[in-house]
């Protein structure tokens, strides 16, 4: 199978959806045929590649671990979207919507942000497109990641910390929402992950298309194959239905890892929030819980529709990880690679390094969806600076 | 008039006072907040049509910081659907009830049974604004099972293709949001309240009420003049958040009363 698109109603399978308020059912119903139109608009389309490649970087390296993989027994390829401008996978879906935005003539963009790292793509994207900027963040996520925040006032961006609720990302989503429900007439939501109501789910994975697309290729080029597995952290799940998305209509395992303390899909309740029905973490009555992780960007109860769907169906699998094992994984990455993975992507590694055993000798294609130089202070928290280990 | 018989209660006194020429008032309160209940009670006595009750939900998207901050409050005091529900057969108001909540805590437990458990409170209609038209489909048709009416909200923002068809779904009244934004009382009313009421009342014969952003007397008798009334929330909730307490409320809500039926 190839990854589907939703029904019109935005479901895949049961999953997905419009649960938002009706003040927004206009401006979700404008986007998907502003989305619509331009993907059937090559011109659209060959704009949208090239600022990727001139402006982004694209496309990012495939890079073979052999240190790693010789240590592991697997062996390890890397898909560096750590690379990418802003150091992360978020720049595709923003410069993707940015262009839609303008298209709309909307001259605003909202965004939420967990780990900062879509804030400052939103921010940069607002620079190059000269629109305003608002950033929503958690104030737990303005502590932990004052890096992030420091680099979107400096791209011009107003960052606005939240301070309801559990002061994270599923916060910071709440009050985007509501700037948006005020500003819906002059404002674009750039929505961060392939979550939210519908087009955002499959509108998302579709920017992030490309990721999957050069992975298969450059596969194919190494070694005249695809890989026996293909992983990725999952948040909301942008990075791993990117690359999903290039594999899904193979042979290969699919793995998306969740935190230990924002397994959603591992859990599986079925829940609403944020305009989707998923997979939601939640109380026994059906309050939202908060979830818990060492990663800003991971730490949402919540998970996008299209994951609960593949789980559902059983095309994808989501193991969870520990903070600890993370705290591993991501320390094991810099000393045989030289690469300081963010703490997000570091989950995925975290997997690979707890299945060594059961994956020896396969092909692990993983995406390492950003860099770590925004964890660098809180590791040195964890880590302390005398670690010499 | 003859009303059908699938009328609820909400619509069937609703439509009797403004048919009798009274201009409508309800007013929200936040339930499992310290004294909700003789805020109720009050709100009631100083003449409210029909009173809303919030059960307080995680992420209530559609509420500014008022009641956002009431909710928290009543969620960290230990409140549940359980635990609001089981006091409303007790409220002593004599007129109808709504519940106000977010669609995850129908979701939960399933329609059917969230849909029933309102029912045997003594709920009469349910609002649940994460929930549009569009999706509504399935929990309308559980809830009108056991009678619960489901009010729903139209918006500024919402195409004249498909009011009509939001108005004749609605039961209860047609909630018409006054604003693009989230509760919370404005300086002014906004010229989007008169608008929506408008574009409402020429589509449906249900009572329309405005609703969001009502922030004083003099404002619902504007919106009146166009709507059939009003719906006053965080307004309300602010006397309890200042500790004003049902007294507080009970004089809030009396002086909305006297503006509207002064005109
Ligand atoms: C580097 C990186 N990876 C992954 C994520 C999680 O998002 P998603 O699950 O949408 O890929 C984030 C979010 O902030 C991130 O910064």
């Amino acid at each position: 199978m190839v990854m589907i698109d939703p029904t019109k109603e935005g479901r895949f399978g049961e999953f997905g959806g419009r649960f938002v308020p009706e003040t927004l059912i206009p401006a979700c119903e404008e986007l998907e045929e502003a989305f619509r139109d331009a993907w059937a608009d090559p011109l659209f389309i060959e704009e949208f590649h090239r600022i990727l490649i001139d402006y982004g970087g694209r496309p990012s390296p495939l890079t073979e671990c052999y240190r790693l993989s010789e240590q592991l027994g697997v062996r390890i390829l890397l898909k560096r979207e750590d690379l990418n401008h802003t150091g992360s996978h978020k720049i595709n879906n923003v410069i993707g919507q940015a262009l839609l935005a303008r298209r709309m003539g909307k001259s605003r963009l909202v965004a939420e942000t967990g780990a900062g790292q879509h804030g400052v793509a939103t921010a940069t994207a607002a620079a190059l497109f000269d629109m305003e900027c608002k950033v929503y963040m958690g104030q737990v996520d303005v502590d932990r990641q004052e890096l992030n925040v420091f680099r979107m006032n400096l791209l011009g961006a107003e960052v606005e910390a939240v301070s309801s609720g559990s002061r994270t990302l599923k916060d910071a989503v709440n009050e985007a929402l509501r700037d948006w429900v005020g500003t819906v007439e002059n404002t674009h939501y750039c929505l961060g992950s392939v979550m939210g109501p519908h087009p955002y789910p499959w509108m998302v994975r579709t920017f992030h298309h490309v990721i999957g697309d050069e992975a298969h290729e450059q596969c194919l080029k190494l070694m005249e194959r695809v890989p026996d597995v293909v992983v990725a952290c999952v948040g909301g799940g942008s990075n791993a239905a990117g690359i999903f998305s290039g594999f899904a209509g193979t042979e290969a395992r699919l793995v998306g890892v969740e935190p230990a303390g924002g397994a959603a899909v591992g859990r599986g309740v079925p829940g609403v929030v944020h305009g989707m029905s998923s997979y939601l973490m939640q109380d026994e009555v059906g309050q939202v819980q908060e979830a818990e992780s060492i990663s800003a960007g991971l730490d949402y109860p919540g998970v996008g529709p299209e994951h609960a769907y593949l789980s559902s169906v059983g095309r994808a699998e989501y193991p969870s990880v520990t903070d600890q094992e993370v705290i591993e994984a991501f320390q094991l990455l810099c000393k045989t690679e030289g690469i300081i993975p963010a703490l997000e992507s570091a989950h995925a590694l975290a997997w690979v390094v707890r299945e060594a055993e059961t994956l020896r000798d396969q092909v692990v294609l993983l995406n390492l969806s950003g860099r770590g130089d925004k964890d660098v202070d809180q590791m040195m928290e964890v880590l302390g600076t005398d670690n010499d280990q | 008039m003859n009303l059908k018989s699938d009328v609820g209660r909400m619509e069937t006194s609703l439509r009797a006072k403004r048919d009798g020429g009274g201009k409508l008032l309800v007013a929200y309160v936040t339930g499992g907040f310290e004294g909700w209940e003789t805020a109720v009670e009050a709100a009631a006595a100083a003449g409210a049509d029909a009173i809303e009750i919030g059960i307080p939900f995680s992420d209530p998207v559609m509420d500014g910081p008022v009641i956002q901050e009431a909710s928290e409050i009543a969620l960290a005091a230990g409140s549940t659907p359980a635990s609001i529900l089981a006091a409303v057969p007790n409220l002593d108001t004599g007129i109808p009830h709504a519940v106000m909540t977010y669609y995850n805590l129908a979701h939960n437990p399933g329609h059917e049974r969230f849909a029933a458990t309102l029912a045997d409170s003594g709920v009469d209609a349910a609002i649940l604004p994460d929930l549009p038209f569009v999706e509504s489909g399935p929990w309308r048709e559980a809830a009108a099972e056991v009678g619960i009416e489901t009010i729903l909200l139209a918006a500024p923002t919402t195409p004249d293709a498909r009011l009509p068809e939001l108005c004749a779904a609605s039961a209860g009244f047609v909630y018409a949001v006054g604003l693009l934004g989230v509760t919370g009382e404005r300086s002014t009313l906004a010229s989007t309240a008169t608008e929506i009421a408008h574009r409402c009342k020429t589509v449906t014969d249900k009572p329309v009420l405005t609703g969001v952003g009502i922030g004083s007397p003099e404002q619902a008798v504007e919106a009146s003049e166009v709507a059939d009334g009003v719906i006053i929330g965080s307004a309300v909730v602010r006397q309890l958040l200042d500790g004003h307490g049902a007294e507080g409320v009970g004089e809030l809500v009396a002086s909305y009363r006297t503006a509207l039926d002064a005109g």
